[in-house]
């Protein structure tokens, strides 16, 4: 226990990068996650193309492989910002078609009937839009983003193999020193991921009751 | 759906939708030319040495080496051979989460649920790490456990919720013909909620194949390592793009036909599937659909989580 407390300074600071990362990260990937959501159910033919291969070829490479990329190759070709910003790169690119999945089956979910009942009274493109079918579709799509972001969370842990000294750059630092307190240290490295998931999951699910009710 | 919130597009509008496809095609080829004819070009380096362009023929000749490739291929069947020997055990272990969460019985049913959250909630790397350094088992091991643990927690869940999801008469009947209730939970309501859950599973199954290259980390020698970063460091910064591009490849391979096996299983289960009909917010929508997409409906909040790892 006394290893936890001595090294407290270390594991606020991995702590604060964590937090940075996921922040960063999770910005990004919304921004580029909506564009690309956008892009997939445009009417354009082409982007459509596009927005689904990235999608598919982003969602079945391994975090490792990106961050590998991010941490090794991009300073081989003369860009290197410095490794937390690299991480958060591939953090954002990697974490964008599950924001945008995220996003993409919250409107299709929204019945077609209600669209359609809009349409008939009389509403138009940016009424039935506006006041019918986004206030369902952001309740629907608020809990699996929530998911998508607690992801993010865990997987920041892999940037800490890659150089950037967050939660898990800390658990490995502080574990190489004090070899004789490894439990207790992993643990409290945990109990740090806990309070950033558990939280998310509980308003996530608090959110996916109240759309339960109203449906 | 989209075409519900406007008229039905007339010939202007479909004319200019075409033209704006036929520019996007443009611009989006464009820049991936751009991307390979900048990638290609030479480059100075630092210290104003020359190095040639990534797709010159001197960066990609160690690929005539056998040996090269027999280095690629043991990595790609330590990834497997670890993929394969986590996904037995994690759906060992999720059957054994399933019964403990739905047990009727309050203490094995709180402690196994607070065990799932806590491992649900944890990343796999940290407890890729706590394996290893604590029960000391080298880096194969402590990545199977890790992966089979995690995974295993999440497939705990669907499995549960697959069982929720079934009639209560399903259960009933069980009983009521004089089946125990461990035989009822075997029996009759297992066997349709793991049919229901299969798409979830096997989608949950690709995500642990992405996931075994987290064992570069704790350096264990699969695809990753020894493509990328132990034939790298031997031939040479030189050839770490051409190595990139092809365990890339290859991962794609591996998972793209996983990803599709699940699709087909999604939409042979969902359409025609075993006659159990959903009931509730938390079923599954009984047309087929993305795996992602079923997976979220049917696990409610916090379970996608595990599907994005």
């Amino acid at each position: 226990m006394d290893a936890v407390i001595d090294n407290l300074p270390t594991f606020l600071e991995g702590f604060r990068n964590t937090l940075g990362l996921l922040a960063l990260a999770g910005i990004g990937a919304f921004i580029l996650g909506i564009v690309i959501a956008a892009m997939r159910i445009s009417p354009v033919g082409s982007f459509r193309a596009f927005a689904t291969i990235y999608t598919e070829i982003v969602r079945n490479t391994p975090l490792t492989l990106v961050l590998f990329f991010c941490a090794y190759l991009l300073p081989y070709l003369q860009f290197s910002p410095g490794y937390f910003q690299l991480a958060a790169i591939g953090l954002t690119v990697y974490t964008s078609p599950f924001v945008a999945e995220a996003l993409r089956s919250g409107v299709n979910g929204v019945h077609v009937g209600q669209a359609e009942a809009a349409r008939s009274i009389g509403l138009t493109f940016g009424q039935t839009l506006s006041f019918i079918v986004m206030p369902q579709a952001i309740r629907m799509v608020v809990p699996p983003l929530i998911n998508v972001f607690i992801a993010l969370a865990k997987n920041t842990s892999v940037a800490g193999a890659f150089f950037v000294f967050e939660l898990f750059g800390a658990a490995r630092q502080i574990t190489n020193e004090r070899g004789d307190a490894v439990i207790a240290i992993l643990l409290a490295v945990a109990v740090f991921y806990l309070i950033i998931t558990i939280p998310l999951g509980v308003i996530a699910g608090r959110i996916e009751k109240k759309v339960a009710v109203l449906r | 759906m989209t075409s519900v919130l406007y008229d039905v597009p007339g010939p202007k509008a479909r004319a200019r939708s075409r033209v704006i496809s036929v520019f996007g095609i443009v611009l989006i080829v464009a820049a991936l030319i751009a991307l390979v004819v900048v990638l290609g070009l030479p480059k100075a380096s630092a210290n104003g040495a020359v190095q040639p362009g990534l797709w010159d023929a001197s960066r990609w000749d160690v690929f005539n080496d056998l040996q090269v490739w027999r280095t690629l291929g043991i990595g790609a069947l330590n990834t497997l051979r670890m993929a394969a020997v986590a996904a037995i055990l994690a759906l060992v272990i999720g059957i054994l989460f399933s019964f403990g969460r739905a047990s009727e019985n309050a203490w094995v049913r709180v402690p196994t649920t607070v065990i799932l959250e806590f491992f649900r909630g944890m990343p796999v790397l940290l407890m890729m790490l706590f394996i290893l350094l604590v029960f000391s088992t080298g880096s194969f091991w402590a990545g199977v456990a890790a992966l089979a643990v995690y995974n295993g927690a999440i497939i705990g869940e669907a499995l549960r919720a697959g069982i929720k999801a079934l009639p209560s008469g399903q259960r009933e009947a069980g009983l009521a013909i004089g089946l125990t209730p461990i035989a009822t939970r075997f029996r009759i309501e297992f066997p349709q909620a793991f049919r229901q859950m299969l798409p979830i599973i096997i989608a949950q199954l690709v995500v642990l194949l992405k996931d075994t290259s987290l064992a570069f980390v704790v350096g264990y020698n699969e695809l990753l390592r020894s493509g990328n970063y132990n034939l790298s460091q031997f031939f040479g910064n030189r050839y770490s793009f051409s190595f990139f591009f092809i365990v890339l490849a290859i991962y794609l391979a591996m998972n793209l036909s996983l990803s599709w096996l699940a699709r087909v299983i999604a939409r042979r289960t969902g359409s025609n599937g075993g006659g159990v009909k959903p009931t509730g917010s938390t079923a599954p929508p009984s047309k087929p659909a993305d795996p992602n997409l079923i997976y979220s409906n049917a696990l409610g909040a916090q379970s996608t989580a595990g599907g994005v790892v």
